[in-house]
Formats: structure tokens, sequence, C-alpha cells
């Protein structure tokens, strides 16, 4: 077995973009000390509403701008649902997901198996022409350097700016924020709906590109690996980066050994990036010991504001 | 404007009340979304509730109800419990295939015997399968502190593998000709889970879920490991200062949510699924979680949320035979069901009150 180290790390970076998308979404959220687990089912709702668009306009770009506004507006029942009713977010995040994937799953219906255009590689001119880096850095789609610069923005938006700042604010201590006189609830709406979009935005990448055709499973649990991943990196963007790579390069290995026929069982290499979620959850969460913790401190806490 | 003013108690009369109000809820805005869809909005509604009971095939569809219910009631009971100590295991539908692997695995080595001990050894295999699958969370989350959120849900897709390796290899027919399945294990007296009263679809299953309740009741209600359970769900601190082992409370939970999810696996397997197959597990272990919560964590309420869930089961296929309307309609319903739930629960613990907005 040969593999062309350009090509594995330039697939690599494919692979994991879908991950890339949910999980800094979802970063964002649980900064603001909002669990979400509705990832998933944004992100399929995401998916179907990019396919619906660009099958009907024909155009790629309007399909991922329908991704984002279709997780937006789902997951603005999530926001509702936990800001304004104080619902539990654990319960309504799953219920977000068991009501994306029906919705899609409805949606999708008619268009079962129907291709769309998908997203096409630009080649930065010169750049993509130097030897090997070329292929791994330069040849890629525009979607996918959007997702690395959404991964650096937000990463500049939470450390540098004032904005970041009250953010992380509200979801280490929505008490004191308040009492500072911060809106906490919108605050939280909004990284909710930013969460949202994103997730939209990796479902797109997926039914628009990496899999241009609609199967009904299309997501088949990424959002959940999204939701480990974010674990993974303690909430660090830099290190969500490595946490998708280290995915992508699971998530091409596994295709690449079925492809090239390896005595190992399919159904072992379909488990493998689910094994290795675990396993990456299960070193991190040994590493630390005891309390000290990078998870924000109201995390999955309601806020109430009693007068 | 209207602010939110917490209840020094929970309501008891919303806490009743919140679960049919969300029913009425979701059929008007289901039926609203049916409209959208371009069906008869009252002709879906009636094909869902009112033709499986009294409509002129309910004779069929009736038995189906218990067939539907038994599993998830028997799921949502063991989840509840775990819901209710702020334990979440979403992973209950890997539990179940595992149970069935289990199960059948045992059954089949036996294969063709005729002994009296296969049924028994294989529910105990069956429930030893789905309580390992939940204790791998457990485990992990006692010892490292590991998510078990995300490790149980992640273990659903390593179960998926699991079941349709086993269904094209190790524990295919042999004699089926290649295709993909076990032998029929409802054709195997020794091992069938046949109907306790012929035509009304309840199998040992069902007399199973019913057990279930009345244990989940006292267990909660009596005991006072269902007062620990309780307490740590409301006050983790209290709960610890109090004496009780966090620790020993994940791994009961996680525990007998997946012995009950691995035992409803292995009454399927071997009565309505018959084999196992590599379409085996239909969902049944995520819309438990809704028909726990629809019942309010309480087995009583668990047992009429379970036959209502199955009554959208049943309906749902009514109205596809009979309106063409997509099954995923009813995943969709089902979804929205939840929502409606956990948005008028707000009136339980929260008392809506009109206010002057106050200069701020």
């Amino acid at each position: 077995m040969n593999i062309d180290i350009a090509v594995f790390l330039a697939s690599m970076m494919v692979a994991a973009t879908p991950v890339i998308f949910a999980a800094i979404g979802e970063l964002v959220v649980e900064k603001s000390g909002v669990l979400n687990l509705g990832v998933e089912g944004m992100m399929i709702t995401g998916a179907i509403c990019g396919f619906i668009l660009a099958n009907a306009t024909g155009s790629v770009f309007l399909g991922v701008v329908a991704a984002a506004i279709g997780g937006a507006l789902l997951s603005l029942i999530f926001a509702t649902l936990t800001q304004f009713l104080l619902s539990n977010q654990v319960a309504t995040g799953l219920a977000l997901t068991l009501f994306g994937i029906g919705l899609a799953a409805l949606l999708g219906k008619p268009y079962e198996g129907v291709r769309v255009d998908v997203i096409q590689p630009i080649s930065i001119p010169v750049l993509s022409d130097i030897p090997v880096l070329g292929t791994i850095l330069f040849s890629h789609d525009p979607l996918l350097y959007f997702g690395l610069f959404i991964v650096f923005a937000v990463w500049w938006f939470l450390t540098k700016t004032r904005g970041g700042l009250i953010l992380r604010a509200v979801g280490e201590s929505h008490d004191a924020a308040h009492a500072l006189g911060y809106n906490v609830v919108r605050v939280r709406i909004l990284a909710i709906m930013f969460g949202g979009a994103c997730a939209g935005l990796g479902g797109a990448y997926l039914s628009l590109l990496r899999v241009p055709q609609w199967t009904e499973n299309v997501t088949a649990g990424v959002g959940w690996i999204a939701l480990a991943i974010v674990v993974f990196a303690s909430w660090k963007p830099g290190r969500l980066l490595i946490g998708a790579y280290l995915f992508g390069g699971i998530g091409f290995l596994q295709l690449h050994l079925q492809v090239e026929n390896v005595p190992i069982p399919v159904e072992v290499l379909n488990a493998s990036p689910y094994i290795a979620t675990i396993i990456a959850l299960v070193i991190l969460s040994a590493g630390k010991s005891g309390r000290s913790n990078a998870a924000p401190a109201a995390l999955g806490q309601p806020f109430h504001a009693s007068r | 404007m209207i602010t939110l003013e917490k209840r020094p108690e929970p309501s008891r009369g919303w806490s009743l009340a919140t679960p049919l109000l969300a029913v009425i809820l979701t059929v008007l805005a289901g039926g609203l979304v049916f409209a959208a869809l371009g069906y008869d909005p009252v002709a879906t509604i009636r094909a869902i509730f009112y033709e499986p009971i009294f409509g002129q095939n309910s004779f069929y569809y009736l038995p189906q109800l218990l067939v539907k219910a038994g599993p998830l009631i028997l799921i949502a009971n063991g989840l509840a419990i775990g819901f209710r100590a702020g334990i979440w295991n979403i992973g209950a539908e890997g539990q179940y295939i595992m149970g069935a692997i289990f199960a059948a695995a045992a059954g089949l080595a036996f294969y063709p015997s005729e002994s009296f001990l296969i049924w028994p050894l294989m529910i105990t295999a069956g429930a030893v399968g789905g309580l390992l699958w939940a204790l791998i969370p457990a485990i992990l989350r006692v010892k490292f502190g590991t998510n078990e959120i995300l490790v149980s849900l992640m273990l659903v897709y390593v179960a998926e593998n699991i079941l349709s390796s086993a269904a094209v290899s190790w524990l295919r027919n042999p004699e089926g000709m290649g295709f993909p399945g076990s032998r029929n294990l409802s054709q195997w007296d020794a091992a069938s889970n046949p109907e306790i009263i012929a035509g009304t679809g309840m199998h040992w299953g069902v007399a199973a879920a019913c057990i279930a309740v009345i244990l989940a009741y006292v267990l909660m209600a009596r005991h006072i490991l269902g007062f620990q359970i309780r307490l740590a769900g409301q006050s983790p601190r209290a709960a610890a200062f109090s004496g009780v082992n966090p620790a020993r409370l994940v791994l009961i939970c996680m525990g007998v949510a997946g012995l009950l999810a691995g035992l409803a696996g292995m009454f399927e397997v071997t009565g309505p699924a018959r084999k196992i197959s590599i379409d085996f597990n239909v969902g049944y272990g995520f819309t438990a979680i809704i028909v726990a919560f629809l019942g309010r964590l309480h087995p009583i309420g668990i047992l009429l949320a379970g036959l209502l869930m199955g009554l959208t089961y049943i309906g749902g296929e009514v109205a596809q035979q009979s309106l063409g309307l997509p099954l995923a309609a009813i995943q969709l319903f089902q979804g929205m069901l939840l929502f409606f739930l956990l948005a008028v629960d707000v009136l339980t613990h929260y008392r809506p009150k009109r206010t002057q907005r106050a200069a701020s």
C-alpha cells in the first residue's frame, strides 16, 4: 500500500471541513454557556436546504447561503425554547436532532438519488503550481478556505475583541454578566444562531461536495463527532483544527483501505471514526485531573433573571 | 410585558396537564404542516389517531399497537431513571441492537436444539448484551470523567456496524442461499417469542414492559435508591453531602437502562422482527427518549406515552397507505411533540406574570 502524502493531506483537509464548520459553530455556542446537542439536526437540515436550492436555481453559491439560513432558522427553535421558555438544554438539543432528521427526510423525499452540480475547486494561480504544497494547500474549493477563515475569525473574535469578551463572560457567569448590564439572552441567541448557520454550512459541504447526491442519512453522525471535537479541543479554536484534521485523516484512511482491499472487515473500517472519537475523548478526560476543566463554567445552565 | 416567576414548588396540576396540552398543540401544528405539504389535515390526523383504534381495520392495527409500544415502554423506563439522576444515556439504540445480537448469537449457538433452557439463556444474553454496552460509557464516565452523552451515542454507530457484520457474515443463515440475515428465530420453537394470547399482539416483551413499569414505580416511589436518584438529579451537592455515591449511581442508572434496552432488543429479534438483519433497528432507542419525557419520567406516564407513540407509528403507516403521507412526516411529528412538551413545561416550574416594564 502506498499513499501519496500530498494527496493524503489534501483529502484530509476536505474530509475535515464539514466537521470544522459544525464544530466551530458549536464552540461559539458553548462559549456562551449553551449546550446545543442539535448539531446533527441542524447540519442535515442545512444539507437539504442547500441541496434543494442548488437544485432549483443551479447555483451552488445560493445553495450554500440557503444552508446557512436553514441551519440558523432551525436553531431559532432551540433558542426560543431554551432562552425564553427555559427548557432543559440537553433534552431540547436531542429534540432538535430528531426533528431535523425527520424534516430533512421529509423535504428530501422527492430528491433521493438526484444529483447537483458540485462546488468546483479553484486553483489559485501560481501558488497551486508549487509542487506538493500546491496540491495540499492551494487547489481546494472556496468553501474549504471559508471554513478555515471562520476558525481564524472566531479565534480573533473570542480573544481580541470586546464582543468576544462579553460572550465569554456570559458563558462563564451569566449572573455576573447580567449584573454588569449585558443582555445574556440576546448574546446567547446570537451565538446559537451562529452555531446553526455554521452547522448548516457543514451540512451543505456534505450534500453539495462530498456526496453530491441526496441520500437520506447524509450526515451519518458527523454532527455528534463535531460535538466531541469541541470537547477534545478544550474549547480552543486552534486545537479544534487539530482534532478535525485527525478525524479527517482517519476518514481518508478508512476509504483508502477499503479501496485497496486491505483484509480488514469493512464494518471495522466504518466504525473506526466513532471508536477513534471515543478513544480521543477518553485520553483527553483521563489526562485532566479532577475538576481542572476547560469547559465554560455556566455551560448548560438555564439563565433566569429573577429581578 | 410578560415575565416568568419561579414557582416555589413545581405545579402538580400543570405537571399532569402539560403532556395533554403538548399533544393538542402538536396535533394542531401537525395539521398545519400536513396541510402545507398538500394533504387534507383532518383526514391525516384522523388516519393517525382514529383509524387504528376505531376504524374498520382496527382488528389488524390494534395488536400492532402493543407490538410497537412494548419496546418503547421498556427502553423509556430505563432511560427515565437515568434522566432523573441527570445521567444522559442517549445510546439506547445501540444497547438495543447489542441485546438482540447477544441473544441471537447465544441461542443460535445451540441450533437446532429444542431444549427449554434456550429461551432463558437468550433472555439472559440479551440483558447482558445491553448491560455491557451501556457499561462502557458508564465506566468511562466514572473512571475518567468522559462525557457519557457522546460516548453512548458514538457506540450506536459502532453497534450498527457490528449488526451489519453479524447479518452478512458470522450470524448469517447458512441455509439462506447467501442472503444477509440470520436464521428465522420465530420459526424455531425453542427461541421464538410468540404472542401470549393469539391475536392481541401481547408478546413476552410487552409483559416485560408491564413488569418494568411496576418495578420502576416501586423503585422510584418506595426505595431509598429511587430517592437518591431523584436527589442527585435535583441537587447533586445535597446528594453528595447525604452520602450518595455518584459513581455507583452512574453505573446503576446506565446499567439498568442498558439492561432494559437489551431485553427490548431480545424480545424484538425473537418476535416481531423474527431475525437479525441489517435494518433490524428502526429507531426505538431514540423514540424512547421522547416517550420518557412525554411520560414526565414517571413509570405510569411512560406507559401511556409509549402507547400514544406506538399509535403515531401505526397511524403513520395507515396514513402512508391511505393518503400517501411519507413515513418521515411521522418522525417530524414525533420531534414536534417533544418540542411542544418542552415548551409548555415552563408552566410547571414558572408562573407567567404580567408586569410593567421597570426602568432598567
